[in-house]
């Protein structure tokens, strides 16, 4: 990779050692992806926030960052382990590593925006611009509905990007490499926004390269859908894009029996002892949905929700609604590895999203029941 | 004694005796940092751990957390002395050893097939050379 003089100097710690450390992470990552250079970028959204992903190893490595250091483009961050502003009951120690954690990103000069989806909260750069996002969903959002490049980057390559302002110049950042090789042709119809996640789940884990394609009309994905498709995705594979304009591709169907092969493979339960909505973060869209689909009723098991801080500022009345139904809202904070759902609380959990069930069966190894929203709401509402 | 290019992914250079795998390893879930052991069963190398060896394996496959995995093995001294990947290295095991200084070189493709856990390996990243020391 070829690196300016002042990279290069960089490199070698003449700026110190935060952005030493930074270069050091970006130029490894650079060599393994075959980088021809360091490139600017507009953005970095940062991952590793929670207590649960990071571990100690993370608390420590983060403390003992060059306290000089600082970021030096918009970076936003990823949700934490649980809502600042509620009594929570979790352990004082996680309590002391998520505070140290947090207090170690702020300190960089990052934003504490604690949320997953910040396409759906910030102004982000135009299309075409390059940033750095690590949240997988966000990513493939940005990537494929926004047409904001970006690479599916991990904790650490967004940092050293948010420091330095530059990410290695690869993959889905060449316009080149943001064509599939491979797309999904749709043979049965899709209902619901978990049908929808399904076909993304089922997408990231076939595709082999960059970017997949789907045989879709993009006109009729509304941003609920495009959530979906994208988280699913995300969660299955390391791939960072779909693309709706699919030339001379190989194609492989997505049918009846796919659909039900990659439910059955999450949907382990008939039913949930808790509900829980927001795998990634809900946002303004189905914040309404959802107010909307439970006017004039209650949740008859607990349900909790979760969704970034901004939103319930600017969507007070039908976070009110959702409250008086009985909900619990949760801000700060996603189902992903989440503390505050454990299977010491929980055998099973009912929810609609593809991520959530997900991480519940494989990280907190509780059963799933998978459901739409809208059935959910008809089968545990009154 | 025999002499291998490769490519430089993290600099530095180090010798010591091989510890080969050809299965990849999920940092995040099969690893006991508190005693630097791989506590997976199918994993070739259970129960080994990865301390003053040059581990020389596909590559890292899971979250890309697993990073911070590498930071730890180095702060609880059971880290491998250098890395070889035999696959395409991947950012987790690129950007864990960046921030544990262990030197990390790309080797796909290369046949290693004469090596066992006797064999002495040094690995030159900066120079980009490995060199197998027969006894």
């Amino acid at each position: 990779m070829e690196l300016t003089r002042k990279e290069e100097r960089a490199l070698q710690g003449e700026y110190g050692d935060g952005l030493m450390l930074a270069y050091k992470i970006l130029v490894s990552i650079g060599n393994a992806n075959n980088a021809t250079k360091l490139i600017p970028i507009k953005w970095a959204h940062v991952s590793g926030v929670n207590f649960n992903t990071i571990g100690e190893a993370g608390v420590k490595f983060l403390s003992e960052l060059d306290k000089e250091t600082k970021v030096t483009v918009t970076t936003t961050l990823n949700p934490m382990g649980f809502d600042l502003k509620k009594d929570n009951n979790i352990t004082e120690d996680f309590k002391i590593n998520q505070l140290s954690i947090i207090n170690s990103y702020l300190s960089l000069g990052i934003k504490p925006s604690f949320t997953c989806i910040p396409y759906e909260i910030f102004t982000l750069p135009k299309k075409g611009e390059i940033v750095s996002f690590a949240e997988s969903n966000a990513a493939v959002f940005t990537n494929s509905i926004l047409g904001i490049k970006t690479n599916k980057e991990s904790s650490l390559s967004s940092l050293a990007s948010a420091i330095t302002g530059k990410t290695p110049y690869s993959d889905l950042l060449i316009d080149d490499l943001r064509k599939p090789a491979t797309s999904i042709q749709l043979d049965t119809d899709l209902q619901t926004e978990s049908d929808f996640g399904l076909l993304g789940y089922f997408a990231g884990k076939i595709a082999k390269d960059n970017c997949i394609g789907l045989e879709i009309n993009s006109e009729s994905l509304d941003i609920i859908k495009s959530k979906a498709i994208s988280a699913g995705i995300g969660t299955s594979g390391m791939c960072g894009m779909f693309s709706t304009k699919n030339n001379s591709c190989e194609k492989i169907s997505f049918g009846k029996t796919e659909l039900k092969q990659v439910k059955d493979d999450l949907n382990t339960a008939e039913k949930g002892e808790l509900i829980v909505f927001g795998s990634p973060q809900l946002g303004f869209e189905e914040i309404n949905l959802l107010g909307h689909l439970t006017e004039r009723k209650k949740f008859k098991k607990p349900c909790m929700i979760f969704c970034p801080r901004s939103l319930t500022e600017c969507n007070n009345k039908m976070v009110s609604k959702l409250k008086n139904a009985g909900a619990d809202i949760n801000c700060d904070s996603c189902t992903c590895l989440t503390p505050l759902i454990t299977k010491n609380k929980y055998d099973s959990i009912v929810t609609n999203s593809i991520k959530c069930a997900y991480y519940m069966k494989h990280a907190n190894k509780i059963d799933v029941s998978l459901k739409d929203m809208k059935s959910i709401i008809k089968e545990y509402c009154e | 004694m025999r002499n291998i290019n490769c490519k430089k992914i993290v600099g530095g250079k180090a010798e010591g005796l091989a510890l080969l795998s050809n299965k990849p390893l999920n940092m995040l879930s099969m690893f006991d940092t508190k005693t630097g052991q791989i506590k997976d069963k199918d994993h070739d190398l259970f129960n080994q751990t990865l301390k003053n060896r040059i581990l020389i394996f596909p590559n890292c496959i899971g979250s890309s957390v697993g990073a911070y995995i590498f930071y730890s093995l180095k702060i609880n001294g059971f880290n491998p002395k250098a890395i070889i990947c035999t696959n395409k290295c991947d950012i987790i095991t690129a950007s864990g050893c960046a921030i544990s200084d262990i030197p990390l070189v790309d080797g796909t493709g290369l046949s290693f097939g004469s090596i066992n856990s006797n064999t002495t390996v040094t690995v030159d990243a900066d120079k980009e050379i490995v060199i197998i020391h027969t006894i």
